[in-house]
């Protein structure tokens, strides 16, 4: 997993509520036994027509080129639905980084987080605001500081995440290095269990 | 100190607590597949592990394989490399596998309880959201994404924060014609797709308690589609009935002592859960959804919601983009609507008891000839039910196609699919855009709801049908 740090971007509004894995990334897809590639079926079906790349929604926001970032803003309870770590990997593989969103679902929040893309949960007053801004505007996000703040205007918000994986995320570690480094308790651990 | 059900597993499995940070939970039952999984086979050989406990597995393919032809070589590539990868790492990593052709094969959160391999007290995980499924016994059974797959496979353990805790009390008698499915749309109809995101839930109550392991399995099933991390339902008598003489249930003087044990799984009397809420079994009536997620669901005489009922303005643009996909009107009726298509299987409900109930509506009719019907049993042992019963005789004479086992045309990735711009009662789980293939529109039900509709053509209330 590679650090993060901090992330000074443009970003790529989404507004719509309760974007499921599905619309992250069809079950279709999923066929892969690898991590890598599935960024070209982000958002797949919301991108083109009759499943054609040579048909694009010209309305979608990822097809219009003068939106570019590598933090997305999505409406609430984002990632909803199925545990498919592939929605986590194509956002990735897309080039997000960052996902801004007023609530987030469970699963969808530790898949992101152990795959380095952070998850940012910030109330839905200062979520519209965000929406509200022009096309181009920065945000800056700071994981040492646990701040997001609209470059424009300096406005900013605390988010939440546990000390434990702001260690992991600056650091790129993974839990399984974690967890690898205490097997012996997990040995002694089972003995009880019996 | 009174403790909830749920802490009394979650403690008795916690190795550790890291300090502001997730808690470490040993592992007692993985399941695996073959969508999930692959990666992280490959993320443990790249870092030069071992499975650290390779018998605390078990594996079955079922989300990616065709429902026909079982026995030949899956047709489409991508898929049958997916599916053989999974034989290929089962072997390698010395991993029971009930694979295509095996008896036992069949949906995950199917063959689970139904081999006994499902226990009271157990924490389960899966790289599968519908884990919760088997938190009918009583257990901690979750979903999980494939990075935790791989913890699973280096530990036997998993880092989780531990969520906050819910009741859900049904309570009274449930009206006839309303199943479990109903109960669970029900609630979540109440309580929106995100109102249990962040908890556990343990559903209680006399109205959970008059069900068979059978029902109480749909309901866990779809608590995650509330955003629940899990369900979970006190073990008991009839828990206890189910469990009894199942392949890999305890058997003996170890039944008599695991017995004991699973006897003291419940919240204690006065125990504190985060959240209450209590849903009288009366208020209940057959439920269908009509929109872009599982909590945008009426009850079937009722009408579709006007946008001018809708306060929050978020949810107002939500259910227009909704009715929009879904092709529907807002404040329109969807009784005696035609539907395409009928899909009667998934996690949710394809095993016995629930074939048994579309078996007891089509019984002596014909499907109707605009409807292409689906009937797809959860796992090989059902399917051998279904022939011991004659309920096949019952399906094939309806026009039904039956099906083998597997997920089917839930989820829109193998070759089952719903054509783009069509309608599926389904008895399955989620009506996201697409689920069911690119463009398809589903409306969730029950069995029975599903059965009526595969005899009239259009959405019909089953009291209506039969009496």
């Amino acid at each position: 997993m590679k650090p993060l740090k901090n992330i000074q971007s443009t970003f790529i509004p989404l507004t719509e509520e309760n974007i499921d894995t599905d619309q992250i990334i069809p079950a279709r897809f999923l066929k892969s036994t690898s991590r890598e590639g599935f960024g070209k079926n982000l958002f797949r079906d919301w991108r083109y027509f009759n499943n054609n790349e040579a048909q694009p929604k010209a309305d979608f926001i990822l097809n219009k080129p003068e939106y570019k970032g590598s933090i997305l803003v999505a409406g609430k309870n984002f990632g909803c639905g199925s545990s498919r770590e592939h929605a986590a990997w194509s956002l990735l593989d897309y080039g997000f980084n960052v996902v801004v969103s007023s609530f987030f679902a469970d699963i969808f929040k530790n898949n992101a987080l152990n795959n380095g893309v952070l998850p940012v949960q910030v109330s839905d007053k200062f979520l519209q605001k965000i929406f509200a801004l022009e096309n181009g505007s920065t945000l800056s996000v700071d994981l040492e500081k646990q701040t997001i703040t609209i470059d424009a205007t300096g406005e900013q918000e605390k988010f939440d995440i546990n000390n434990y994986k702001k260690t992991c995320l600056l650091n790129g570690y993974d839990d399984i290095d974690y967890l690898l480094s205490i097997k012996q308790d997990i040995i002694n651990f089972e003995k009880t269990l019996a | 100190m009174s403790k909830t059900l749920f802490e009394k597993i979650w403690e008795k499995h916690l190795v550790k607590s890291i300090p502001d940070g997730p808690d470490v939970i040993y592992i007692d039952k993985h399941f695996i597949h073959e969508v999930t999984s692959p990666q992280a086979f490959s993320g443990i050989e790249k870092r030069g592990q071992q499975i650290f406990r390779p018998l605390k597995t078990v594996a079955t393919a079922d989300h990616n394989v065709p429902t026909i032809n079982q026995h030949l070589p899956i047709v489409e590539e991508l898929s049958r490399l997916q599916v053989q990868k999974l034989v290929d790492n089962c072997k390698k990593h010395q991993i029971e596998l009930y694979g295509l052709g095996h008896p036992f094969q069949g949906i995950v959160h199917v063959i689970g309880p139904e081999l006994g391999i499902t226990q009271p007290g157990m924490t389960i995980v899966c790289g599968d959201s519908h884990t919760s499924t088997h938190g009918a016994f009583g257990s901690i059974a979750f979903g999980i994404g494939t990075s935790e797959v791989e913890m699973v496979f280096a530990s036997q353990c998993i880092l989780q924060n531990k969520p906050k805790v819910m009741r859900i009390n049904v309570e009274g008698e449930l009206n006839k014609g309303v199943v479990s499915k109903d109960i669970i749309l029900y609630i979540i109809s109440k309580i929106s797709a995100s109102g249990a995101t962040g908890y556990f839930v343990e559903y209680a109550g006399s109205a959970i308690r008059a069900l068979s392991m059978e029902a109480r399995m749909t309901i866990c099933n779809m608590s995650i589609e509330m955003g629940a991390r899990g369900g979970m339902i006190a073990p008991d008598e009839t828990t206890f009935e189910y469990m009894k003489n199942r392949l890999f249930a305890p058997k003996d003087d170890a039944w008599d002592e695991k017995l004991e044990e699973w006897k003291k799984l419940y919240s204690d009397e006065d125990a504190v859960f985060d959240k209450e809420i209590t849903i009288k079994a009366e208020e209940i009536e057959p439920m269908i959804t009509y929109g872009t997620n599982p909590g945008l669901g009426i009850t079937i005489n009722a009408n579709v919601p006007t946008v001018e009922s809708i306060a929050d303005e978020g949810e107002r643009k939500n259910l227009i983009k909704a009715l929009e996909y879904m092709g529907l009107t807002a404040g329109q009726s969807l009784k005696g609507m035609p539907v395409q298509n009928v899909f009667i299987g998934s996690c949710t409900n394809s095993r016995i008891e629930d074939l048994r109930l579309v078996a007891s509506v089509i019984k002596g009719r014909k499907k109707n000839e605009n409807v292409n019907v689906m009937i797809v049993p959860g796992s090989q042992q059902v399917a051998a039910q279904l022939s011991a019963e004659g309920l096949d005789v019952i399906f094939t004479d309806a026009g039904f196609k039956i099906r083998q086992a597997g997920c089917s045309a839930c989820l829109g990735m193998n070759e089952d699919k719903v054509p783009a711009g069509e309608y599926c009662i389904s008895t399955s789980n989620r009506n996201f855009e697409g689920r069911q293939g690119a463009g398809s529109r589903t409306l969730l039900a029950s069995p029975l709801t599903a059965a009526a509709a595969a005899i009239t053509g259009v959405i019909t209330d089953v009291r209506e049908l039969v009496n």
